[in-house]
């Protein structure tokens, strides 16, 4: 029994943390990919001073001039209604050190740059666009992709071409994007002296902006992982320590066979380390269908949210399986420490019985009360004094660290209060019994404890978030109509037909453009001067007169995450790079743009488009009565031949937002059941080990007269009361949690605070769920005690032991 | 009062059936004290636990008073040892979450024939004054071993069995333990059957029967 315990526990908490760690790796990996991919950000560029593009001939020009540079040429393409990026290069000039670069041998050299070409795509896109190789794919303008090869080092929606070729595909004949840099030992000639100014150096970085960004994500996923693994340890625990103390009287008759100290804990940690190998080898396999199951979730919450794309299949280094094993070791090692100490302190002669229990116990109870008030001590240093996500982590981990530790201090106590209220004796032995029993169940308590408290705190948060993100969008989403149109001509065409047709209540043009502040992508969002933004857009904070400022051209919104990263308050100014010097503007409101990792700016359409006179001018908002809306979009699109995703009404958009936030927390929400599910795990088999020393103490009960049936309906009340208890206690603490996630862990997180809302309909769900769990935890060994023969019983009277 | 007629127990073991009682007749009547004697592994608890309706027998008749324990279902015997007969075993007897005085009443109370000037008579009798506010653990055997008389006595029951009470015991306290028992049992005038393997202690009760081949003689 102690056994499957162990292994269960092992296995459970090995899972859990590889699983999770799977997923890491597995999105890290391909942020590798994505940035090492063809000049991503590791390597060192050139890119034209102005414009997204410059003319072929200045890469003759830095080439000559002795410079191991390459082509690039990038744009997008769609195929089949999806839109992927086309990378064209010159395998000829790659330089050799662009790592991740798919290796095209002499005979695929070959194949690539001579007739029919060839178009090189990962495997999962391949699957994704439902083409196969040799398919030569159908883009716009009555065009045709080269045949497609699939290659495996690829990051999914790449489509890797010959130069040449994508020059034709993308409509853009004789340009380069970028050049890539090589590495070589002569001298360059500078920069300056052959192109003058028209092409920038940019350094390569260490950490692409992928990384930095979903940096908070994986730190959630990373800290969820701990969580489960911890909870999985409290189980090794309890199990070891129980097994140890059925073995001591073997191991003190060894000790008084002469058998030395050192060779019996050499034994014990040699069968340990046995045990957790094995259960760290099924911990693994568990671990990675784990990951397996909730990869698909991950990536789409990934490419939701930051717009990375994860493979949907796992692939596994070797790293991953020695970290699994060696976690599993050590966690066996750390959860057996007590009990090996014990084991080398063992005293010879000691009493028979463990002595008094009572005085042993307050002792431990009096150390884990001072204990859990130091660990509370410590989480409110932590969130008086720091200041980053770390110091966040560490105040919810104190908070939940000290709660477990006073656990059993606080039950003990509603439990001593209950033995001496309890007037009738069967109450007051339930009472006294039930704290006899809490030493051996205490640590399934705590685990109890902390993953209820988990997903009341993590429930409250996704609750919360999603209450305030419906609001949000519609107040973000004012237009009913989004219209991107292919190019300027036609959006000033298309203006000109609403307004000719009297199709809409307004026209809102807008625009976007990305630049760099602080080292931080930000973008900036063009308004329209209309009543639309003056009455939804969501502003936090405000000084008098917004709109009118910003209509000056001076002012600026600032989203919350930006304005906390940069520190910038109302009245703040912030300076804007632009083509044509800085922009200066004072910051007049601060609104709330959840989930976006990247920081915005609003500024009026006509000053935006001032300060950058390149944006394209695009973007339409449509003001029109939300019943014509669908009608209106399929007009569009036929007129002007535009897609569904140039044209979309506000409850397409709003659907879709929702659907990336739901998938967003579905993996949390998973992980969340799996902690509960060891939480219940644990107590079941605390309360199976506990079993079998139940019977000296409830069978003088039954020598008493009590029947076997009030007897097992006692001791299921016991545990619900027991498990009831620790439920209560975990609501506040879950709120406490919610509260710390909400408040620091989001906000340094993702920049952004959501209003704290409790959600009672949930929190008593929870409750039932927790009670359903003990229920059934308690269950086996009851029915067991039910169907026990009377003659096993009585068996403990018998004198012979 | 007690009287066991053709009593027959088998256990199962390794599923063949060993008989452990093949036919046993015994009376005990109100205030006598009869020893059980036997070697080890003779059917002694066995008998004690039949009595006791702990466990149920293959045939024959267990009846106390007017009451045929054999015909009774679980719940009625559990009634039965609660309301009138007093258990001592070897070991085990205390619960260890009570403390001394809750063990001393618990049976009684559950009973609801909790008699303070009883249960006052018992404690000063067995010399528990001191202990009360102690748990099993923290008594040494002897003193847990006057708990579980006191505890089975505290009720007035109209048979007090006991399986080997003294068997942890030293020669010493064993007898003090037995006397204090003797005394008691006199006074509360119920009856007594106790196994032994001591002939010393089983020459001081009224009658000794001694079970052998599963059978008393
Ligand atoms: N629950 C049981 N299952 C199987 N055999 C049992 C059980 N209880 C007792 N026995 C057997 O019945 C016999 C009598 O046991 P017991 O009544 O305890 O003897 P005594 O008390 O006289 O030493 C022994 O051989 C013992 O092994
Ligand atoms: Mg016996």
């Amino acid at each position: 029994m102690q056994l499957a315990t162990l292994l269960i526990g092992l296995i459970a908490a090995t899972a859990l943390w590889s699983g999770v760690q799977a997923l890491n790796q597995q999105a890290r990996t391909s942020y590798d990919r994505a940035a090492s991919v063809f000049g991503g950000a590791r390597t060192a560029t050139l890119v034209g001073r102005d414009g997204p593009s410059f003319p072929q001939s200045l890469f003759v020009d830095v080439r000559r001039a002795g410079w191991p540079v390459s082509p690039l040429l990038e744009g997008r393409v769609q195929i089949g209604g999806k839109s992927l990026r086309v990378l064209g290069i010159d395998p000829v000039t790659l330089p050799v050190q662009s790592a991740g670069a798919p290796e095209i041998g002499r005979d695929g050299l070959q194949a690539f740059l001579t007739p029919p070409f060839e178009t090189l795509v990962a495997p999962e896109t391949l699957r994704d666009l439902g083409l196969r190789e040799r398919d030569r794919p159908d883009i716009a303008g009555g065009l045709q992709l080269p045949p497609l090869r699939a290659q495996s080092q690829l990051l999914p929606g790449v489509l890797v071409v010959d130069i040449g070729i994508a020059q034709q595909v993308l409509n853009q004949p004789g340009q380069i994007s970028r050049l890539l840099i090589g590495e070589t030992k002569q001298r360059r000639a500078s920069l300056d002296s052959i192109v003058g100014d028209r092409l920038r150096l940019v350094e390569p970085s260490s950490e692409s902006d992928l990384e930095r960004l979903t940096d908070s994500f994986h730190l959630n996923l990373t800290a969820f992982g701990l969580l489960s693994f911890v909870v999985g340890l409290f189980i090794v625990n309890s199990a070891i320590g129980l097994a140890f103390e059925q073995r001591l009287p073997m191991l003190r008759t060894m000790r008084a066979c002469g058998v030395s100290a050192r060779l019996l804990n050499g034994v014990l940690v040699f069968e340990l380390v046995t045990i957790a190998l094995v259960a760290g080898l099924v911990g693994l396999v568990c671990g990675y269908l784990i990951a397996a199951f909730l990869l698909p979730d991950v990536a789409a919450s990934l490419r939701g949210l930051y717009g990375a794309q994860i493979p949907g299949q796992l692939t596994l280094q070797p790293q991953w399986w020695i970290a699994g094993i060696a976690i599993s070791v050590g966690g066996a090692l750390a959860a057996a420490t007590t009990s090996l100490v014990k084991a080398a302190r063992l005293p010879l002669l000691a009493t028979a019985q463990p002595y008094a229990w009572q005085v042993a116990q307050q002792r431990l109870l009096r150390f884990q009360g001072l204990a859990s008030l130091a660990v509370f001590a410590f989480a409110a240093a932590a969130s008086w004094f720091g200041d980053s996500l770390a110091a966040g982590f560490a105040v919810l981990a104190a908070i939940m660290l000290g709660a477990a530790l006073a656990l059993p201090v606080v039950l003990g106590f509603v439990l001593k209060t209950g033995e001496r209220v309890a007037s009738r004796p069967l109450t007051s032995w339930f009472f006294a019994d039930a704290r006899l029993q809490l030493s051996g169940l205490s640590l399934a308590l705590m685990a109890l404890l902390l993953a209820l408290a988990v997903n009341v705190g993590v429930g409250t948060m996704v609750s919360g978030f999603s209450k305030t993100f419906t609001g949000w969008l519609d107040g973000r989403l004012a237009a009913e109509i989004y219209l991107n149109a292919k190019d300027d001509p036609q959006a000033v065409a298309i203006a000109a037909w609403l307004t000719q047709h009297r199709k809409v209540d307004a026209i809102l043009p807008s625009a976007r453009t990305d630049v760099q502040i602080g080292g931080w992508p930000v973008e900036i969002l063009g308004f329209a001067d209309h009543a639309t933004y003056r009455d939804r857009w969501p502003l936090l904070e405000q000084r008098a007169e917004t709109w009118d400022r910003l209509r000056a051209g001076d002012a600026a919104l600032i989203s919350e995450q930006l304005s906390r990263r940069l520190k910038l308050g109302i009245g703040d100014r912030i300076t804007v790079p632009t083509p044509s010097g800085a922009w200066s503007l004072e910051i007049v409101a601060i609104y709330a743009d959840y989930g976006n990792p990247k920081g915005q700016l609003g500024v009026a359409t006509d000053a935006l488009l001032r300060h950058f006179p390149e944006t394209p001018r695009t973007r339409l908002g449509l003001r029109v009565a939300p019943d014509r809306a669908p009608a209106l979009v399929a007009e569009i699109q036929r007129t002007f031949g535009l897609d569904g995703r140039s044209v979309a009404d506000q409850a397409t958009v709003k659907a879709e937002s929702l659907r990336i936030f739901n998938r967003t927390f579905a993996v949390t929400s998973a992980l969340n059941a799996f902690t509960l599910g060891v939480a219940g795990v644990a107590l079941l088999t605390s309360l199976l080990t506990l079993s079998h020393s139940r019977l000296p103490q409830l069978a003088p009960l039954g020598a008493i007269g009590i029947t076997r049936r009030k007897l097992a309906v006692i001791e299921l009340l016991k545990t619900m009361a027991v498990a009831l208890i620790t439920a209560l206690l975990a609501l506040p603490l879950g709120l406490l949690v919610a509260w710390c996630l909400i408040v620091v862990v989001n906000v340094k997180a993702f920049g952004w605070r959501l209003p704290f809302y409790v959600f009672p309909s949930q929190l008593i769900a929870l409750l039932g769920v927790a009670m359903l769990a003990a229920c059934l935890a308690a269950l086996l060994p009851i029915v067991r005690l039910l169907r026990m023969q009377p003659a096993e019983l009585v068996k403990v009277f018998a004198n012979e032991r | 009062m007690l009287t066991v007629a053709h009593l027959a127990k088998s256990y199962r073991s390794a599923d063949v059936p060993v008989a452990v009682l093949r036919g046993v007749d015994l009376a005990v009547q109100a205030g006598e004290s009869v020893a059980l004697t036997g070697e080890s592994g003779s059917g002694k608890s066995t008998l004690l636990h039949l009595i006791a309706g702990l466990d149920g027998a293959d045939s024959g008749r267990i009846t106390l008073g007017d009451v045929d324990i054999t015909a009774l279902d679980d719940p009625g015997r559990a009634a039965l040892r609660r309301d009138r007969l007093g258990l001592v075993f070897q070991q085990f007897n205390l619960i260890p979450s009570l403390s001394v005085a809750d063990n001393l009443a618990f049976q009684a109370r559950i009973a609801g024939r909790h008699d303070p000037l009883w249960h006052d008579e018992l404690v000063d009798r067995l010399g528990l004054g001191d202990l009360l506010k102690r748990y099993p653990e923290q008594l040494s055997g002897g003193q847990q071993q006057r708990v579980a008389i006191g505890r089975a006595l505290a009720i007035k029951p109209t048979l007090l069995l006991a399986d080997e009470p003294t068997g942890n015991l030293d020669e010493a306290t064993a007898d003090e333990v037995m006397h204090l028992a003797r005394d008691l049992v006199a006074r509360s005038g119920c009856g007594l059957l106790m196994v032994t393997h001591s002939a010393r202690l089983a020459a001081t009760l009224d009658r000794r029967v001694h079970l052998s081949s599963g059978r008393v003689s």
